[in-house]
This record gives C-alpha cells, structure tokens and sequence, in this order.
C-alpha cells in the first residue's frame, strides 16, 4: 500500500477543477496550471525513486483487496512514462503560455490539458482493464476538446473524423473486455494473467488478444495509422506536440502491457503479427515522411515511423529489445515533443508550411537552425544523443533472435527518419532566402523551453549508464510477468 | 437465451457498421450509437443471462446475477452519452461553419 500512486492523477484533476472556476483570470490560470505540473513532476520523481529502492509499488483502492477492488501499480515502467509525461507536459505548458493565444486560454484550454494528463497517467498506472478503458476515455474525450478548441474549419473538419475512429475502437475495445470477462471472469490484470496461464491460451483466448491488439493498434498508430497525419495537423503546436508525445505512447504501452503481462503464453502468432504490423508501418511511414513537402506531413509521418521502430522492438520481446523499448519510449516522448515545438516554431518563422516556399532561415534564426538539426541527430540515433542507446538495444536484441529481415528494415528506417528530417532543415534553413516579407518573430522564451528539452535529450544519451540501471529494472518485469503478478497478488 | 441476444448483438453491430460507412454525418452517428447499444448488450450477455434476482441484498435470494457486468455498463453508457453529445454538437457546427453534412465533401487540404 503506497497512497503517493495516486498523486499523479489527484493533482492534475484537482488542478483542472481549480482551472474551471475563473475562466476569465488568464494569469492565475497559468499560475494555477504551473504549480500544478510542478507538484506534478515533483511527485513523479518521488515515485520513480520509490519504486527504485523498494520493488514495484501497489495501492488498492478502498481498501480492498485484489482481484475485487481497483488497483494501482507502479512498476519502473510505469513509474518512467509518468515522469517523462510530466516532463512533456510542463514543456507543452510553458510554450502554451507564450503561443496559445487568449481565446483559447479563456475558453478552458488548461482544464482540458491537465484532464489530458489525468488521463495520459490513468492509463500507466492501473491495474484493471476496465479502469484503463476509463482512463483511455479520459484522455480522449479531453483530446477532442483540445484538438477541435478554436474551430477553425480545418480542426472542425479533421475532429470529425479523430472522433469517429475513437468512438468505434472504443467500442471494440469494450466488446474486448467483455469477451475477456466471460472467459476468466476477472479484469484485474494480474489475475488476468494467473486465469490466462491456467487455461493455456485456449484458441478463444487467442482471438481476443488479436482483438485487443487491434483496439490499442488504432489508439497507437501502429499499422492503423490512417486518422493520424490529417488529425495531427490541425491543432496549435503546442497541443500537436503534447499529441504526439503522449497519446500514441499509451496504446504502446497498453501493447507492451498486453503482449508482456496477460498473453506471454503463446508469443508466436502475436509477436509475428506485431512483426508484420511493424515492418509495415515503418515501411508506409518511411514513404509518407519523404513523400511530402508539408511541414505537418513529414513530422507526423515521423511520429508514424516511431511507433513502428517501438512496434519492432515489442515484437522481438527479449531482455535486450524490451530495454530497448523503454529507453526509446522515453526519449521518443521527449524528441517528438521537442520535434513537433521547433515545427511549430518554424512554421511561424516561414509564414507557411509549404518546405518548397521556405529558405535560408538560419540568418534569421540560427539557434531555432541548430536545434532542428541536433532533434534530428537524436531522432535517428547518432551516438552521443538520446536516440542511440534505445536503437542500438533494439537492433541487438533483434539479431540475437535471428530476425534480420525486420532488423534490417527497422536500421533502413532510421536513414528515412535521417533524410527526410535533413531534407527539412536544408529546404528551410539552408539556401537562399525566398519570402523576403516575413517580419522579425521573436522566440527568446520559446528557445529557452525547447533548450531545456534538449539539454534533456543530451543528458539522457550521456548518462545513458545511469538510466540503464532503472531501464533494465523495469525490463526485467516485462520478461518475467511473475514478478508483476507475484507483486500485485502477494502470493 | 444467449443465442438470441447474440444473434441480436450482431445485427446491431451489422446495421452500425452499415450507417457508419454511409456518407452522411448524422447516419454515421446513429450508427456510432447503434455499435454503442450492441456492445453494451454484448456486456451483458457475455456474463451469462441466467436466472436470479436482481443484486440488491435486500431481496433475501438465493441466487442473485452478477453485478458487475451492469456496473461496467452503467459506466460505458454514461461515457458513450458524453462522447455522443459532443460528437451531434461538432456536426451541428460543422454543418453551420462549412456547410455540408457530406463525408465526400469534407475531404480536401486546400481552403483556409
């Protein structure tokens, strides 16, 4: 019992209800949200250090005990995505400030990024998968709100159809869970896991872990992915960026949780469909990111060839993959964050999103040049940067299990990632100047915020040996799900 | 009993699917909450549909049906409420701000 697993969710709802009062008040709003997302990271890094010391940490709900009541788990893992989240979203929070603009902010755009929040880590700490739906639909619903906030015809147009694909994958995520019931007669996770060996993945049980995986495949982009580049162009950059990092992220690691903890018995048919769903999306992605001239596009097809390269390390699923998934997971949220804030920032400086209209930018903005440029090191994976130590664990875990067809697309897929990014920065910032109208933007705060990310991403590729150590503790748990169940159940 | 109600479920989900593909906007919504209805159907079928009383102690029975796959209904259908009241909004000012409740003519990156 460990009543701090709680905080994460507590203090950005409370947060957010705070928020709803005195709609008008923008400079408390943000005095408000930002002690909120402080206390927030603060507690986040409480729970990291805690479940360092001593072992996976549970709180049950009420009191009661599990498989009856609703529990919180936080293993590393878990404990990792929370604090990268809350990393994420006090970047996004600061750019909101400086670029959201009053509209928005009058009309309830912090409340909704906190309940986003709530959701977003909801999601990584339950243990029952019924509260997961909840916590799912926490965050979409606040996503609908945020991405549609504004309504210009674009967002209103591009909502429309984000709604629609959530609403349906909701629902079969639904029918899931009460497929699953009917056959354990539980939704706890751990007991999930205990009923699911004791029938030894019967063939039903099977059909529902594809089903399962088809729910958190259109949550995560993997394969699924079509609702993804129009949805994620509509909304202000600093919401595309919390998007990108987050969103995606929890139907990967709802994946993770799927393919690790309740369906480890039979990998074969799963794992291989993974595989398949992986190498596709880097393949399709890799085609979107070079394919376009579109700012949105190339970035969000990015996003798409992210997911694909994590998709390929699950589908791998020894010690060292699985590693490798964590590290990356951390550093893609952080890097797609940073990558989606310098895309705004550069949309703005170019008046357009168009590369073909943009040039020579770096006289104007060479900072903003050289961070775009150092992101991209870092999305590709150049060694003293953050992106490396995740792909070089992922690539060898892969050999080592002798899928060199997949491996070797996941390493092709990092040389589109490195040229379609590199296409961008010489498109926009090398050459010759081609819109000589635009005026003087001014980012100092901006580059600041975007800085400290960086720094970040730096800090995690150097001090990749001492982030290691919490990365393989919760490695060792997605190997051996008896640890979690063992933990969970006090067996 | 279990038959009928799938065979139910799966029409429901049959004539979802049907109005979701369609192009116009509140057909599709209809055909949201049609998926909606036979996924809570669903729920309950899937816990068994036998004979008990309903789960209230006071009933003094020997036998009660299992009450949690109504406590997980009552919270899709008050989610699936909130999603569906968005959702008519949203088309409501789609269909003010652009004009047209026609999925073909809301494709298109041009405009703005």
């Amino acid at each position: 019992m460990n009543n701090l697993l709680v905080f994460p969710l507590i203090i950005p709802l409370l947060t957010a209800v705070a928020l709803i009062f005195g709609h008008n008040r923008i400079m408390l709003q943000r005095w408000i949200s930002l002690v909120g997302s402080l206390i927030h990271l603060v507690v986040s890094c409480l729970i990291v250090r805690q479940v360092h010391h001593d072992g996976i940490q549970t709180l049950y709900m009420g009191g009661w005990l599990p498989p009856y009541g609703i529990i919180f788990v936080a293993d590393m893992f878990a404990a990792l995505l929370v604090l990268s989240t809350s990393v994420v979203s006090l970047a996004c929070l600061l750019y909101a400030f400086r670029t959201i603009g009053q509209d928005r902010e009058r009309y309830y755009f912090y409340p909704f990024f906190q309940f986003l929040i709530v959701g977003v880590c909801g999601s990584f700490l339950t243990g029952d998968l019924f509260n997961l739906f909840v916590c799912f639909e926490v965050m979409l619903i606040a996503s609908y709100a945020l991405i549609v906030l504004g309504g210009t015809k674009r967002q209103l147009r591009e909502t429309l159809k984000y709604i629609l694909i959530n609403i349906v994958s909701s629902a079969l995520f639904v029918a899931a869970v009460a497929y699953l019931y009917s056959v354990t007669g539980t939704l706890n996770m751990a007991h999930l896991s205990v009923r699911i060996a004791e029938l030894e993945q019967a063939g039903i049980l099977t059909v529902i872990a594809v089903m399962l995986l088809t729910v958190f495949a259109l949550k995560a982009g993997l394969l699924l992915f079509f609702w993804l580049p129009g949805s994620y162009s509509a909304p202000p950059a600093a919401v595309r960026a919390v998007f990108a990092a987050l969103l995606t992220k929890v139907g990967l690691y709802a994946i993770v949780r799927t393919v690790t903890l309740l369906f480890p018995y039979q990998p074969d048919l799963i794992r291989d469909g993974i595989g398949l769903m992986a190498m596709a999306t880097m393949v399709l992605g890799g085609i979107g990111a070079v394919a376009y001239t579109n700012i949105h596009k190339i970035i969000n097809y990015n996003v798409i060839l992210g997911i694909g390269f994590i998709g390929f390390g699950i589908a791998v699923g020894n010690h060292a993959s699985m590693d490798g998934v964590i590290f990356y997971l951390l550093h893609d949220m952080l890097a797609k964050a940073l990558l989606f804030l310098l895309g705004g920032m550069l949309i703005k400086a170019a008046g357009t999103e168009d590369l073909r209209e943009m040039g020579g930018l770096i006289k104007r903005y060479p900072l903003l040049g050289w961070l775009f440029f150092i992101v991209t090191l870092a999305l590709v994976g150049v060694p003293p940067l953050s992106g490396f130590p995740g792909k070089m664990l992922m690539l060898r875990g892969g050999l080592e299990s002798g899928n060199v067809l997949l491996t070797a697309v996941a390493v092709l897929s990092s040389l589109l990632v490195l040229y379609s990014l590199i296409r961008v920065f010489i498109g926009a910032f090398l050459g010759e100047e081609k819109r000589s109208e635009i005026g003087e933007e001014s980012f100092k705060g901006l580059l600041a915020i975007t800085f400290g990310l960086l720094v970040l991403l730096v800090g995690m590729g150097l001090g990749a040996e001492e982030i290691y150590a919490f990365v393989s503790q919760a490695g060792r748990i997605l190997v051996t799900p008896e640890l979690y169940v063992e933990a969970v159940l006090k067996r | 009993m279990e038959l009928i109600m799938s065979l139910a479920v799966g029409i429901l989900f049959m004539v979802g699917v049907y109005l979701i593909l369609s192009k116009n906007l509140l057909r599709i919504i209809l055909g949201t909450s049609l998926l909606t209805h036979g996924v809570h159907l669903l729920l309950l079928t899937m816990a068994r549909l036998k004979n008990g009383a309903a789960p209230l102690l006071g009933e003094n029975a020997s036998s009660y049906v299992d009450p949690v796959p109504q406590a997980l209904i009552l919270t899709s259908i008050v989610i699936s409420f909130g999603v569906t009241s968005f959702f008519l909004v949203l088309a409501y000012k789609v269909y003010q701000k652009l004009g047209t409740d026609d999925m073909e003519e809301l494709r298109g990156e041009e405009d703005e």
